[in-house]
């Protein structure tokens, strides 16, 4: 399982259009691209922009007559699935950000172990797909129980400051752990669908980014009806507009945040095993973390629709960069929608305003 | 103090008890030594200007601060220094000042909330009837954002979520905080009502005298986080420094004791 799979090495043949078709495993983030001695390659001119995890790049831009809308639709199909990624991780961000008030920038990382959890559990000891991403999950849901529960429960109302520094330090230790245990050399994630492909027209959607869409789909749906329709959940949102009557009406709020934190771990495993076919599981994958977080800001640091919308202009202005416009614009164009959407509307999409009565 | 303490003896059925408790803010101390009695079924007032330390005494009881001296009894039980959840589960619910609602939850989640820490359902539902009995205006608005009711909507339904808790006891912090008085009579009689059909114990800390007096059992009056006098609340309000400093009345004699020159006896 280690060592690069034959399938990136298939994206890398570039055949401009079948290979669109195909969109087998690709490169990764070039901030993440780590060289085996551990030496961090920033920006070298070899390195490909951006995640590409859908090889839009492969896919070339020859301007083919007639094949223009499909191409588009094409391109609009994988930015909604790269966008899911950010989506998941930025809701992670919201989550905690919103019950807790600390912003989790080990986040990204929290993903990367998701995906080394998930390549270990189905990939090396061979568990079915559906089962090895329950565990994974789970076993990453438990961890963030516990690092709350031991480690940021007491910086809580240290200045955010402090634990912004933390979450950053924690992003880091994760990293090197990872490292540590299951190397630094990018591996493949094998899942029982990875290659197969869904034709609709002229319009193909791999399985992996239908597998990303319908996760996110799910996983958002039961999200949705937790913490709406049961009383943990309920609980979880009253203690995130108002802790101090959470305590005075007896909710557990120590007990809520590390649970908020345990279900903001698990959103990461599933974001980590549903981006792992599509890109490589590395120590370094969980800088998409910074995307997630520009995602979260223009969607208004808050809001759990705008977490998934930010991800979704991000990911699909993206893979339009991608192969619209010339390289190197793809990997600007998340910051570049962040500081628009600053300049624009700071307070983020969907931003709840509240007025308190006096 | 004799008095005082031939009564608390009396009352055999103390419900919640203060002793000695100091509690700081940082390097200020905020309640300097107080100890109150709440006997089961009455309505204590604790009065005070501003920054007597009222809030901070609701505030210590609960478990929101830490007392640095001082002991609490509830129930028998020793509560001080304990979580809120904790303290608020032996039966003590507390209505915070200001409110304090859910503004993202409709009423009748807010409602629901304050059940959090029950699982019987029918009792629950029971305790629900009971609370928009209490509250008719909060029925009409089950489903409605509570951020959007209007103040003296909210302020209902922060008693009614304490009361959902089924507790033995209730704390209010300044139920008449930013109301009309019309409103702020209302709010009284319901707590009265409360009272009187369920045997509720209340303590309510008010800076509003006038309310307070008329509608509690027994007073305490606090300043700079010190108790200066206690009584029958018929016996305060006709006391003259209450009367004077408290209740605003003024001496019969147009050019009589002039107020600027008068002194506080306990001073």
């Amino acid at each position: 399982m280690r060592a690069l799979s034959a399938g990136s090495c298939f994206a890398e043949a570039s055949q401009p259009r079948r290979d669109r078709s195909r969109r087998g495993l690709a490169r990764s983030d070039p901030l993440d691209a780590s060289e085996p001695g551990g030496r961090r390659r920033l920006y070298s001119a070899r390195s490909k922009t951006s995640i590409d995890i859908l090889g839009t790049r492969t896919a070339g831009r020859e301007p083919v007559e007639g094949i223009a809308l499909s191409q588009l639709l094409q391109v609009l199909i994988n930015g909604l699935a790269v966008g899911c990624i950010y989506g998941l991780i930025a809701l992670g961000f919201v989550l905690v950000y919103k019950a807790t008030e600390m912003v989790n920038f080990a986040q990204g990382d929290l993903m990367m172990l998701g995906a080394f959890f998930g390549v270990t559990l189905i990939g090396d000891f061979g568990l079915p797909w559906l089962l090895g991403l329950l565990l994974a999950v789970l076993s990453l849901a438990v961890f963030g129980y516990l690092l709350d529960a031991f480690v940021l429960r007491r910086v809580l109302g240290e200045p955010q400051f402090a634990i912004v520094m933390l979450t950053i330090g924690l992003g880091f230790v994760f990293r090197a752990v990872a490292g540590l245990v299951w190397g630094y050399d990018p591996q493949s994630f094998p899942t029982p669908y990875t290659g197969k492909t869904l034709r609709m027209g002229e319009v193909v959607v791999s399985y992996e980014n239908l597998t990303i869409l319908l996760g996110t789909f799910f996983l958002c749906l039961v999200l949705f009806l937790f913490f709406r329709h049961t009383r943990l959940g309920i609980g979880m949102q009253a203690t995130s507009q108002n802790q101090l009557a959470a305590y005075y009406v007896g909710i557990p709020v120590k007990r809520v945040f590390s649970l908020v934190w345990a279900i903001s771990a698990g959103v990461a495993a599933v974001a980590g095993i549903l981006l792992a076919p599509v890109s490589l599981v590395q120590p370094g994958m969980g800088f998409i973390g910074i995307k997630a977080f520009a995602a979260a800001v223009i969607g208004g640091f808050g809001s759990i629709p705008g977490a998934l919308l930010g991800g979704w202009i991000i990911g699909i202005s993206e893979q339009v960069a991608g192969v619209y416009l010339p390289a190197g614009f793809q990997e600007m164009t998340a910051y570049g929608i962040l500081i628009i959407a600053l300049v624009l509307r700071p307070e983020g999409l969907f931003a709840q305003v509240q007025r308190k009565k006096v | 103090m004799t008095e005082a303490q031939a009564q608390r003896e009396a009352a055999s059925d103390v419900l919640l008890e203060l002793k000695n408790v100091e509690t700081y803010y940082g390097p200020i101390m905020a309640i300097r030594g107080v100890s109150l009695t709440v006997p089961a079924g009455r309505i204590v007032a604790v009065l005070g200007a501003n920054g007597a330390g009222k809030t901070t005494i609701l505030r210590t009881i609960s478990g929101v601060m830490d007392p640095q001296k001082g002991q609490i009894f509830f129930a028998g039980e020793e509560i001080a220094r304990r979580d809120p959840d904790a303290v608020m589960r032996l039966g003590l619910s507390h209505v915070p000042e200001g409110r304090e609602v859910f503004p993202f939850l409709t009423v009748s989640e807010n409602l629901q909330m304050g059940a959090f820490s029950r699982r019987d359902r029918v009792t629950i539902a029971n305790d629900l009837d009971r609370v928009y009995d209490y509250f008719p205006a909060l029925a009409d608005r089950g489903s409605q954002q509570a951020g959007q009711l209007s103040g003296g909507e909210q302020q209902m339904l922060a008693i009614g979520r304490a009361l959902m808790a089924h507790p033995k006891m209730l704390l209010l912090d300044e139920p008449s905080l930013g109301l009309s008085p019309l409103l702020v009579h209302q709010i009284f009689d319901i707590i009265n009502r409360i009272n009187e059909e369920q045997g509720m114990t209340i303590l309510v800390v008010e800076q509003n005298a006038h309310v307070a007096l008329n509608h509690s059992h027994y007073g305490y009056v606090l300043e700079n986080g010190r108790v200066v006098m206690d009584d029958t609340c018929e016996k305060l309000a006709s006391s003259p420094d209450i009367q004077e400093f408290y209740l605003g009345m003024k001496d019969q004699m147009p050019r009589g004791v002039r107020r600027w020159k008068k002194r506080k006896t306990w001073r």
